[in-house]
């Protein structure tokens, strides 16, 4: 080999930049490009959803605060976390997830089947100081969480742009966002008909214990009891064709 | 006479520019803290509004007084003694805030269950600061002495490098107060929001701008190969950024903003994004610093020019395939988790072909060791760097990432390499660069550095294996089964257990805090001016290059 050809590169900055832009760029195009368009990506599976108006400002709070740095939400499948969590997590259970949280650390549980395992009651003490109901827990407390009123002015706004990038929000669910959070949080029962046929299993009622009033903390509990609970495993066949 | 008139002309045109920018940097701060629709983004209006009133006044007194910042002959090295000072500043800001939060793993009382003051907000504080903030700055500053001398030409611009520095210390601020109020997009290691991470856009592509054009205009006939890893550094770098933070703001006078790509494709973004901000950032960008620091401070050539070759392009093109390894046994497609495993096992090689050529370099010079702790420390940096670049395929094999993953054991793995190899180069390079800067003819206390090396090494290794024994010991625990066939351990049980190796972890950091604080007493000193306790003891290579005659080679001034 005649090393001595390498100079071309070293002889010239624009040459060089070039070289580099072509070599770093292969990895990232065969890699992350194709699962945009193949189709066993992401399965085929009965029960997904949208957020819901609450649920998202919860889902929003979630990121805020940084839980994702303690808590995966993606169970691999192995024997021990299916036993410990529930079925493994599929692709298609955060497809409407802007950003992901699968995370990258336990230093708490999984939580992509946190969803009706624990009462809202449970949830309240937990947040507001975990050691009170884990007294070996190393989790930070939250008790500001249910001081603070929820701020839902511009939700519509929230599921809008969600729209923009994928998440198939219809008119309907934009239109009547801000009046779906106080329906959901207990505040209001009316039109519970139609809310519920556009959010299918979403749960109703006051999450933080106190009626009337949309704390935070009921937009974070309403997050934490939807958890993994939409899709509908009865139906779901990990050998079918949706996985060829 | 024309070419006269012309760069006349040039440097009114930059000076327009100059003052330009700045005034749109006005306008938009202004518009931003008026009619900002959340109070972060108005408070981060305020602060742009006054960094750049502040930008534009300067220059405009400068373009006034017709000062002439700079004569034209020397290096630009006013941009890179303020690199030297804002790496120390903030690596000793990070390393306080990662054993703060350190300490709060070990007791949760530390949180004081403040909004701002919680785990979850002070840990992307911790990691931008000691990856962006003391990284990135010792990566620019020692890139903009570097590629002058090794090109023998003045850094490019007039303005652009002073925007660099002041620009990039500007993200840092917004991004790290913008993570104690809340305002995040969850990306690991990309957290900062649309607007700063727009402005961090800008101030890297003038970066790059900076970088490649004091390459065109070079007196030499060859591009070092330190330079080549730091445009590769800067280039991909500028590529990852902008494709894993496309995103759509909520409303452009808002904080909030939702990430263009959903679960799986996100995740595979953000992993090709992570992961490579370790290759890039804090390896190649750091490899740029070992291709020069080291055979300039064992006064040897690198051991082969061939191994340079075949380690760069190697490196560059296998590292983006990594990402992968971070999804094992998660919902992404089974073919992408193998090939990325793949790669990462193949990535072994080119990464220790890069040790051998730096270790190497010392051939013919091994008894510096025992004399300069300078290049010990430069030289434990690549031996580090050869470890972690060993244990991370180790850990991208399946069936032991099926254990390591989601434990401690990959905090360790990441702070061997970023405290063994980042911080310990970065701390050599800083060792020789600034009696060299601020043209002293030693360093103030050679003894001081050799303590700054043993408390710090002392407190690396406690740092490691105490993260060791955490993660195996809670991998092994999470899927233990009893002999009736059920789970041995509740969660919680191996939270329990985690916590006296929490306490040595953070007793590790500690250490190596205090060490940097030696460095930063010892380079202080130095910088001052103040009379060296142990010249003599020093290698002759410590002093300023006027102080070593017979090898300053400046510039030739142009005609």
């Amino acid at each position: 080999m005649d090393w001595a050809k390498h100079e071309v590169f070293e002889k010239s900055s624009i040459i060089l930049l070039i070289g580099i832009l072509v070599v770093v760029a292969i990895g990232g195009l065969v890699e992350i490009a194709p699962l945009f368009w193949l189709s066993s990506t992401i399965e085929k599976v009965q029960g997904m959803r949208p957020y819901t108006p609450l649920e998202l400002a919860g889902r929003d709070i979630y990121v805020r605060e940084g839980c994702y740095l303690c808590h995966s939400q993606m169970i691999r499948s192995l024997k021990d976390e299916v036993e410990r969590y529930g079925h493994y997590s599929l692709a298609a259970e955060s497809m409407y997830d802007h950003p992901f949280q699968w995370g990258s650390k336990r230093t708490g549980p999984d939580l992509a089947r946190l969803g009706g395992k624990y009462s809202d009651e449970w949830h309240r003490a937990h947040m507001i100081d975990p050691r009170a109901v884990v007294p070996e827990s190393v989790m930070p407390g939250y008790p500001f969480l249910a001081e603070r009123e929820l701020d839902y002015d511009n939700i519509a706004e929230n599921l809008k742009v969600s729209a923009i990038v994928g998440v198939p929000y219809t008119e309907e669910m934009i239109e009547a966002a801000t009046a779906d959070v106080e329906l959901q949080a207990g505040a209001d029962t009316e039109g519970l008909e139609s809310f519920l046929a556009r959010y299918p299993k979403a749960q109703v009622r006051s999450f933080d214990g106190e009626p009337g009033y949309v704390s935070e903390l009921d937009a974070l509990i309403a997050y934490l009891q939807m958890l993994g609970t939409l899709v509908d495993f009865a139906t779901f066949d990990a050998a079918g064709p949706n996985l060829r | 006479m024309a070419a006269l008139l012309e760069r006349d002309e040039w440097k009114a045109f930059s000076d327009f520019l100059a003052l330009g920018g700045a005034a749109l940097c006005v306008i938009i701060g202004l518009i931003l803290a008026l009619a900002g629709e959340d109070r972060v983004i108005a408070f981060h209006g305020c602060v742009l509004f006054g960094a750049a009133a502040l930008a534009f006044l300067f220059v405009l007194t400068q373009i006034i007084e017709k000062k002439e910042t700079h004569d034209a002959t020397s290096y630009a090295d006013g941009v890179v003694r303020a690199g030297v000072i804002a790496t120390v500043f903030w690596g000793v800001a990070g390393f306080i805030i990662g054993d703060v939060i350190a300490w709060q793993l070990a007791y949760p009382v530390f949180n004081f269950d403040l909004p701002w003051t919680n785990f979850g907000r002070l840990r992307p504080v911790h990691t931008s600061a000691v990856i962006f903030a003391f990284g990135g700055n010792a990566l620019m500053a020692t890139s903009f002495y570097v590629v002058q001398r090794t090109c023998r030409a003045r850094l490019a611009g007039k303005w652009s490098p002073w925007f660099v520095f002041w620009g990039y210390q500007l993200f840092l601020v917004l991004a790290a107060t913008g993570y104690i109020l809340g305002v995040t997009q969850s990306k690991e290691y990309a957290e900062p929001e649309w607007y700063v991470d727009l402005w961090l856009t800008a101030v890297w592509v003038a970066y790059f701008l900076v970088f490649i054009a004091t390459i065109a205009k070079r007196r030499e006939p060859h591009i070092y190969v330190a330079n080549w890893f730091y445009l590769a550094f800067i280039v991909t770098v500028a590529m990852l950024h902008i494709v894993n933070n496309l995103a759509v703001p909520v409303s452009l006078v808002g904080s909030k903003s939702y990430i263009i790509y959903s679960g799986v494709q996100d995740a595979m973004t953000q992993w090709w994004y992570g992961h490579n901000a370790v290759g890039f950032f804090l390896t190649a960008g750091f490899l740029g610093m070992m291709y020069y620091f080291v055979p300039k401070r064992a006064e040897r050539p690198i051991y082969s020019y061939r191994l340079s070759v075949v380690h760069f392009w190697s490196l560059i093109f296998i590292y983006i395939w990594a990402g992968p390894h971070h999804l094992h046994y998660s919902a992404l497609p089974d073919w992408a988790q193998t090939l990325g495993m793949t790669f990462s096992i193949i990535l072994w090689m080119p990464s220790w072909g890069g040790m051998i050529n730096g270790l190497m370099t010392l051939s013919g010079a091994w008894d510096k060791l025992r004399t300069d702790p300078v290049i010990r420390m430069l030289i434990v940096a690549v031996a580090f760097y050869g470890m972690s670049t060993f244990e991370g395929p180790l850990m991208s094999i399946k069936s032991v990432n099926a254990l390591s993953h989601y434990t401690d054991w990959t905090i360790g793995h990441v702070h061997s390499g970023a405290l063994g190899w980042v911080a310990y180069i970065t701390f050599g390079a800083l060792y020789c660069m600034v009696p060299w800067l601020w043209h002293r003819k030693a360093l103030y206390s050679q003894k001081l550095v050799e303590w700054h090396f043993w408390v710090s090494t002392l407190g690396i290794v406690l740092y490691i294996t105490s993260m060791w024994v955490s993660g195996i010991l809670q991998g092994l625990m999470w899927r233990a089964y009893d002999n009736l066939g059920f789970l041995e351990y509740s969660f919680v049980e191996t939270v329990e257990a985690m916590h006296p190796f929490y306490v040595i972890r953070a007793t590790g950091g500690l250490l190596f805090l205090i060490g940097a604080l030696l460095m930063a007493y010892n380079l202080w000193r130095t910088a001052r001016g103040d009379e060296s306790l142990d010249a003599v003891e020093q290698p002759a290579v410590a002093a300023a290059p006027e102080f070593r005659p017979g090898e300053y080679t400046a510039p030739v001034p142009a005609e």
